[in-house]
């Protein structure tokens, strides 16, 4: 007989780890939308972030102290990536400013782990990560709360978009470069800023993702998990990666679970490429992306 | 000019560096060691490799070298990339008097077996490697010391029925192994298979997908389940993320045991208070009060000479398995000299030595590492070498060996092992040998 509460239980814990694809996939989306770019170092700045934080915890700088260092950290290195690599880079091709951005994330890698060595930090951010029962469904505390940031952060990114100079400055280069140059945006600045938004992003996906896995080398690599998330929501939509977020943890766990047996197991990770190659497939910008028309 | 100089100022502190840690010794053992000291798996790298240096360091300071015979080393970084461990095999494979190769990565093992066999150099793969190895008579170049991947299995059945009140206790149960996506991660599949059938439990084994940062889905099931225990077989990050999602799914953290690359503090410490009570199999306990540690910290740390930047390291589980590992390598050395001389031996002639490599009880504690690992009884068929395992609990702060000394079931693997073996020497054309009078290489 179908057990209908571990399927709720199942889909639950899928949506909730959704949320933390989210959360790297944003990161993405902010630098997408307004430059192009498909920032490959999005993991890095993540493991950077997460590096430096536990870092000065550990070496017993104030909690809140040590948010705002990184804060600011990650804010210079937004700024000296635009001044060092993006712009002796302006109107290259995509393709070369991906492999701009590849190439930085071993560049960022490899300072992370100079500067703060190559051990292995635990991350405790206060909040026990015990569940709590739900009509009979466990419900994980920790990702609730992550659930909490990433819809404050979505909401202050809304808010930063739709009411102020700098959130319109946005939107104008995403819509359209050309023109937003032609009223006398300066690019470089909003690239400049950009840069610091999405090294926001990556301090708090960092600190959620390091306080899961614990802040180690491997928090890069959470990148992959972004990456069907930005195929099935659109590259350039931030409503997009969180609903993509959603389905991609649902769907792979799901599939995991009631398919997984029947082929051996160990599909998750692959399973979320298959559906968003299968999506890329119907709709090549994502649920959310916007379609690029370009005419003969 | 400025960056000229410069760049000729750091050329010739490389050379100074190297002609340092090269000494020009007639007579001097080398090691060339594949270690990986940055990339994702740096923290176990540099505690093993560090290890392993600090005793070579101290039998160097203490002693003059092993019978007057200085030990040597070069690191080439591979950060654990099977490609790059075969480049620095290429690269250091022709450096005179090679003692034996100790990558510390299945996958540069598995690459270098056809290479050693035809170089005639040993390849230690402590704790890991093909199980099959362990047949001298086929892999005459290769020594899975201490524990191979059956015998870790055999060991963590034979705790779980000592937990249990003994192995017909084992009947009934239900047994959950969470593996590593990979070859390594599968590789006890059969065993396992094999063990519940002997014993009587109910198995059940599920993959975590490389790396395993994600287990919801699996542990929702073993939830589902209802297992009395958890064999976890894990890999990097997998182990503090199981520890955590088993907190999640509300599983008994004492009722999960990990294998032997889920033991470190590396695998705990990320998880936090959801690895208390974790257990864990070791062939070597953690810890710095064994003499031989002490002589370590007074000699060579003393000395300046110590590899670990961070001194609280030392005693942790990597570090110590670096220094067991030193001691393995460096008595396979004395040994050999005692048949072949007081000078640079051959990698074959150490080969021989690593085939005659037995410490009983009262040799390890001679060596300062009573406690620190039971005993290996190596012969030229039996690359193993019977090592007995123990389990250690993590309280939170430190592991805690919470078991006598167990042997695994070799009589029940020895066939198995052999059957293995068998096979690959049909399939590679491998002459097996049937003594251990083959002839040495000088």
């Amino acid at each position: 007989m179908f057990d209908y509460q571990f399927f709720v239980e199942v889909l639950v814990g899928g949506l909730l780890s959704g949320v933390m694809y989210s959360l790297v996939a944003i990161g993405f989306v902010l630098i997408y939308k307004t430059s192009g770019i498909l920032n490959f170092a999005q993991g890095a700045m993540l493991l950077f972030a997460a590096l430096t934080f536990v870092s000065l915890v550990e070496r017993g700088v104030p909690f809140w102290l040590s948010l705002s260092a990184t804060l600011m950290i990650m804010v210079g290195l937004g700024i000296t990536v635009e001044r060092t690599v993006l712009r002796p880079l302006v109107n290259q091709s995509p393709m070369t400013l991906f492999m701009a951005t590849l190439g930085l994330s071993y560049v960022i890698e490899g300072a992370a782990q100079l500067l703060w060595g190559t051990q292995v930090h635990g991350l405790d951010l206060g909040i026990d990560d015990v569940p709590f029962e739900l009509g009979g469904v466990l419900i994980s505390r920790f990702d609730l709360f992550a659930a909490a940031i990433a819809g404050a952060l979505v909401t202050a990114f809304a808010l930063f978009f739709r009411y102020t100079r700098t959130g319109l400055a946005f939107r104008a280069v995403a819509d359209d470069q050309f023109a937003a140059l032609a009223v006398g945006l300066r690019l470089s600045r909003v690239w400049a800023a950009v840069w610091t938004a999405a090294g926001i992003v990556a301090l708090v996906a960092g600190l959620l993702w390091g306080a899961r896995l614990g802040v180690q080398f491997s928090l890069s690599l959470v990148v992959l998990k972004a990456l069907p998330v930005l195929v099935l929501g659109g590259f350039d939509s931030v409503a997009g990666a969180i609903v993509g977020g959603l389905l991609i943890g649902a769907i792979e766990k799901l599939a995991e679970v009631y398919i997984g047996p029947f082929v051996g197991g160990g599909i998750e990770a692959w399973a979320a490429y298959v559906v968003a190659l299968g999506f890329l497939l119907v709709r090549p910008s994502g649920l959310f992306g916007q379609r690029l028309v370009e005419r003969a | 000019m400025r960056l000229s100089r410069s760049l000729r100022a750091a050329a010739l502190a490389a050379a100074i560096g190297l002609s340092a840690a090269l000494p020009t010794h007639a007579d001097e053992q080398f090691f060339p060691l594949q270690s990986y000291r940055v990339g994702p798996y740096a923290a176990g790298g540099t505690g093993f490799f560090g290890g392993f240096i600090d005793y070579l360091n101290l039998i160097n300071i203490r002693d003059g070298g092993v019978g007057g015979v200085k030990l040597t080393w070069e690191e080439g970084e591979t950060q654990y990339e099977v490609e790059r461990g075969v480049e620095v095999y290429e690269r250091l494979k022709s450096h005179p008097g090679v003692a034996a190769w100790n990558p510390l990565s299945v996958g540069i093992a598995y690459a270098m077996i056809d290479r050693i066999a035809k170089d005639k150099v040993p390849l230690i793969t402590i704790n890991h490697g093909r199980t099959d190895s362990t047949d001298g008579r086929v892999f005459p170049y290769v020594f899975p010391l201490l524990l191979n991947p059956y015998s870790e299995t055999s060991g963590i059945v034979n705790y779980i029925a000592s937990r249990e009140g003994g192995a017909d206790k084992l009947k009934g149960k239900k047994i959950v192994v969470l593996y590593h996506g990979s070859p390594y991660g599968k590789e006890t599949i059969p065993i396992y298979k094999l063990l519940a059938d002997k014993y009587g439990f109910s198995l059940g084994q599920i993959e975590v997908p490389h790396p395993g940062n994600e287990q919801q889905s699996q542990w929702l099931s073993i939830r589902r389940a209802k297992p009395d225990y958890v064999v976890l077989r894990g890999w990097g990050v997998m182990n503090p993320v199981a520890l955590k999602t088993a907190q999640k799914v509300g599983f008994p953290v004492d009722h999960i045991i990990g294998n032997v690359w889920s033991n470190s503090e590396e695998d705990v410490i990320p998880a936090g208070d959801a690895a208390k009570g974790y257990v864990a199999i070791t062939t070597q306990a953690s810890g710095a009060e064994y003499p031989v540690l002490q002589e370590i910290i007074k000699t060579v740390y003393g000395a300046g000479k110590g590899n670990l930047d961070d001194k609280k390291r030392i005693g942790s589980v990597y570090h110590n398995l670096g220094i067991v590992n030193g001691i393995l390598n460096v008595e396979a050395i004395r040994i050999a000299q005692r048949k072949f001389g007081q000078r640079t031996l051959t990698g074959d002639e150490v080969r021989w030595g690593f085939e005659h490599l037995q410490l009983d009880p009262a040799r390890v504690q001679a060596l300062g590492a009573k406690g620190l690992f039971h005993s290996i009884n190596v012969t030229w068929d039996n690359h193993e070498g019977d090592g007995r395992v123990t389990f250690q609990q993590w309280d939170g702060t430190k592991w805690k060996v919470v078991s006598d000394w167990i042997a695994p079931d070799w009589a029940f693997l020895r066939p198995i092992i052999e059957k293995s073996a068998a096979a690959y020497a049909a399939e590679h054309n491998t002459k097996v040998r049937t003594s251990d009078e083959t002839p040495v290489s000088q």
